[in-house]
C-alpha cells in the first residue's frame, strides 16, 4: 500500500514541475544558431559572459531551418542567427521577428575532399564522375540551397558542360540536415566529397580533409542575419549579445574562424 | 487504483497519437499518400524493416535457444554483447557501426574486397535495423523456450525423440507465442529505426530515406507534410501489428467455422 501511495504523491507533485515552456535560468541568453556557427558562437558566447558576469549564454545549434521551425512551435529563444535570409524572413512572415535583421557576417562554400582521396578528385570537373559518392545537405537546409546554387553557376559557365549541375547532383547519395554532418561523413571517409562552408574547415576538420577552392565568380556569398525576438525574455542582454558579435571583437573572431566580417561601416550604419 | 493509474498511462500513450490523428483530414491523407516520394519511404520502409526481422529471427533464434538451453563459458559476455544495441543511443549504434562497416572500418576492406558497401546502400539500411531490433527478438524468445515447462523436454527425451526432433515438435510449438511476439517487436523497432539509418546509410530518397527519415526531413520545412507522414507511418504500423496479434486466432475461427457442417 505505501508503495501505491508513494507513486499517488509523485504524481501530485507533477503539476509543480510541469510548466508550459522550459524556463532558462535568470540570466541566461538563450541564442539560436546555425550549425556554422558553432566554434565561433562558443568562443563569443565565453566573451559575454565575461564582459556581463552573472549572466550566461546557453545555445542550440543546428541546420537554420531546423530552428526556424523549433521557434514557430514556441522554442524560447531570445536572439536567431541563421545561415541565409530564407529562414529569417520566415520567422518574420510568422510575426516571431520584428524590425531589423542585419546581416552580420557572410561565407563562402567549399568543396572537401577525405585526405587520402578515394574517388581521386582534384577538380571541379571530376565531380560528374560515375560513382562517385557526394555528399551534401538537403535543399531546405541554407548551405544545400547555396550548394545547388553553385552548381547552377558552374553549369552555366563556359569552362563547365551544360549539365555538370545535372550529373554532379546524380551522384549525391545523402542529403543531411545541417552542414556538420557532411563534414563528418567526409571526414570519416565515408563521402568521396561534399560541399560545405569554407568556415567549416577548421584546423581539427583539416587532419582529415582537403578544401578544393571554388573560384569568386562561381561561389556564392552567403548571408548571415542576426535579430532579437520579439518574445525574447532577455532582450536587453540579447541586443547586448548581438552587438558583441557585430562589433570589432565579434567580428575578429568571426574572422579567425575564415567567416567574412562586414565592413565596419556597415555595421554601424545599421544600428 | 490500478485503474486511475492505468488510464493514467493510457492518457500518456494514447493522447499524442489522438492529437496527431485529429490533425490532419482523410483527405489531405489520401493525397500525401499518392506523392512518390511518400509511397518510395513506405516502400523502403516496409522492405528494410521485413528484411531485418528475417535476418534477425533467421540468426537470432539459435541464439536464443543457446542462451535457454545450454550454459557455456562466456555465456555472460554474449548476454551483455546481445543487449548493448539496446541500451546504445541510435545515433551511437550508427557511428559504431561506421567504424566497423564503413568504407575504412575495421571489416570495410574485407567488404569491399567481396563486392559489398554498407554505407549509402539500402543493405545498409537492412543492417542497421536489424543491429538494433536484435536484442528484443533474441530476448524474448529466449524467455519463450525457458518459459517451456521441461517435463515436455523430458517425455520427449524418454520418448527417444532427437534434440532436433524436440525442437520442432516440442519445444518450438510450445514457444512460438513468445517467439512470434519476438519477431513483432523486433519488426516494430526495426521500422522507427532513424538514429542508426540516418548516420550509417545516409538519407537518399529511394535508397536509404525510410519512413522516419522522411518524417524528419519534412519537419525542417513543412510541418503538415510532417504530421501527415507521421499519420501514414502509425496507421501503417498499426495495421500490420493488429494483424499479427488477431490474425492468426482470427483466422483459426474462420477456418474452424467453415468446417463445420452446414445447418
Amino acid at each position: 500500500m505505501t508503495g501505491v501511495f508513494r507513486v499517488a504523491l509523485a504524481l501530485l507533485g507533477l503539476p509543480a514541475v510541469a510548466s508550459p515552456l522550459p524556463e532558462p535560468a535568470p540570466g541566461t541568453v538563450v541564442v539560436f544558431a546555425a550549425a556554422s556557427l558553432g566554434e565561433s558562437f562558443r568562443e563569443l558566447g565565453r566573451v559575454y559572459e565575461q564582459q556581463h558576469p552573472g549572466t550566461t549564454v546557453q545555445f542550440s545549434f543546428a541546420g537554420s531551418q531546423q530552428l526556424a521551425l523549433q521557434m514557430e512551435q514556441g522554442a524560447p529563444a531570445d536572439v536567431f542567427a541563421s545561415a541565409d535570409q530564407h529562414w529569417m524572413e520566415y520567422l518574420k512572415d510568422k510575426g516571431l521577428v520584428e524590425g531589423e535583421t542585419p546581416v552580420f557576417v557572410r561565407n563562402r562554400l567549399a568543396v572537401i575532399v577525405p585526405r587520402t582521396n578515394p574517388a581521386r578528385i582534384s577538380r571541379l570537373e571530376d565531380l560528374v564522375r560515375r560513382g562517385t559518392k557526394l555528399v551534401l545537405a538537403a535543399e531546405q537546409v541554407p548551405v544545400g540551397k547555396y550548394s545547388r546554387e553553385v552548381l547552377r553557376k558552374l553549369a552555366a559557365s563556359p569552362n563547365f558542360p551544360p549539365d555538370y549541375d545535372r550529373r554532379v547532383l546524380a551522384n549525391v547519395v545523402s542529403q543531411e540536415e545541417n552542414v556538420k554532418s557532411v563534414v563528418a561523413k567526409v571526414q570519416l571517409g565515408e563521402a568521396d566529397a561534399g560541399i560545405v562552408y569554407r568556415s567549416d574547415v577548421t584546423p581539427a576538420v583539416s587532419r582529415y580533409v582537403t578544401a578544393l577552392e571554388i573560384p569568386e565568380a562561381f561561389n556564392v556569398m552567403a548571408e548571415y542575419p542576426i535579430a532579437v525576438l520579439k518574445s525574447a525574455r532577455h532582450a536587453e542582454a540579447a541586443r547586448q549579445f548581438v552587438d558583441l558579435v557585430r562589433g570589432s571583437e565579434g567580428q575578429r573572431v568571426l574572422q579567425s574562424h575564415r567567416f567574412i566580417p562586414t565592413t565596419a561601416t556597415e555595421a554601424a550604419s545599421h544600428p | 487504483m490500478a485503474g486511475l493509474l492505468a488510464g493514467l498511462l493510457l492518457v500518456l500513450l494514447g493522447l499524442p497519437i489522438v492529437s496527431l490523428v485529429l490533425r490532419i483530414s482523410p483527405g489531405l491523407l489520401i493525397d500525401r499518400l499518392s506523392e512518390p516520394l511518400v509511397l518510395e519511404a513506405l516502400r523502403l520502409s516496409l522492405v528494410t524493416s521485413l528484411a531485418a526481422t528475417a535476418v534477425v529471427v533467421g540468426l537470432g533464434l539459435p541464439v536464443a535457444y543457446l542462451l535457454a538451453m545450454r550454459e557455456f563459458p562466456g555465456k555472460r559476455v554474449l548476454e551483455a554483447l546481445i543487449d548493448l544495441p539496446m541500451v546504445l543511443p541510435p545515433t551511437v549504434a550508427g557511428v559504431a557501426l561506421l567504424t566497423a562497416f564503413g568504407r575504412n572500418g575495421l571489416a570495410g576492406h574485407a567488404l569491399s574486397a567481396v563486392g559489398i558497401t554498407l554505407p549509402f546502400t539500402t543493405l545498409g539500411v537492412v543492417v542497421a535495423q536489424a543491429f538494433v531490433a536484435a536484442p528484443f527478438f533474441i530476448g524474448a524468445a529466449r524467455a519463450g523456450f525457458t518459459e517451456v515447462d521441461r517435463k515436455y523436454l523430458d517425455a520427449a527425451a524418454t520418448l527417444r525423440a532427437s534434440p532436433v526432433r524436440a525442437f520442432l515438435m516440442v519445444l518450438g510449438p510450445l514457444a512460438a507465442p513468445a517467439i512470434l511476439a519476438g519477431a513483432a517487436t523486433g519488426w516494430a523497432r526495426a521500422l522507427g529505426e532513424f538514429g542508426a539509418t540516418i548516420t550509417f546509410a545516409g538519407n537518399m530518397p529511394g535508397v536509404t530515406q525510410t519512413m522516419p527519415l522522411a518524417v524528419y526531413l519534412a519537419l525542417q520545412s513543412d510541418l503538415d507534410a510532417a504530421i501527415a507522414l507521421s499519420v501514414l507511418l502509425l496507421l501503417f504500423s498499426l495495421t500490420i501489428l493488429l494483424t499479427i496479434r488477431v490474425g492468426p486466432s482470427r483466422l483459426g475461427a474462420l477456418i474452424a467455422r467453415a468446417r463445420r457442417p452446414p445447418r
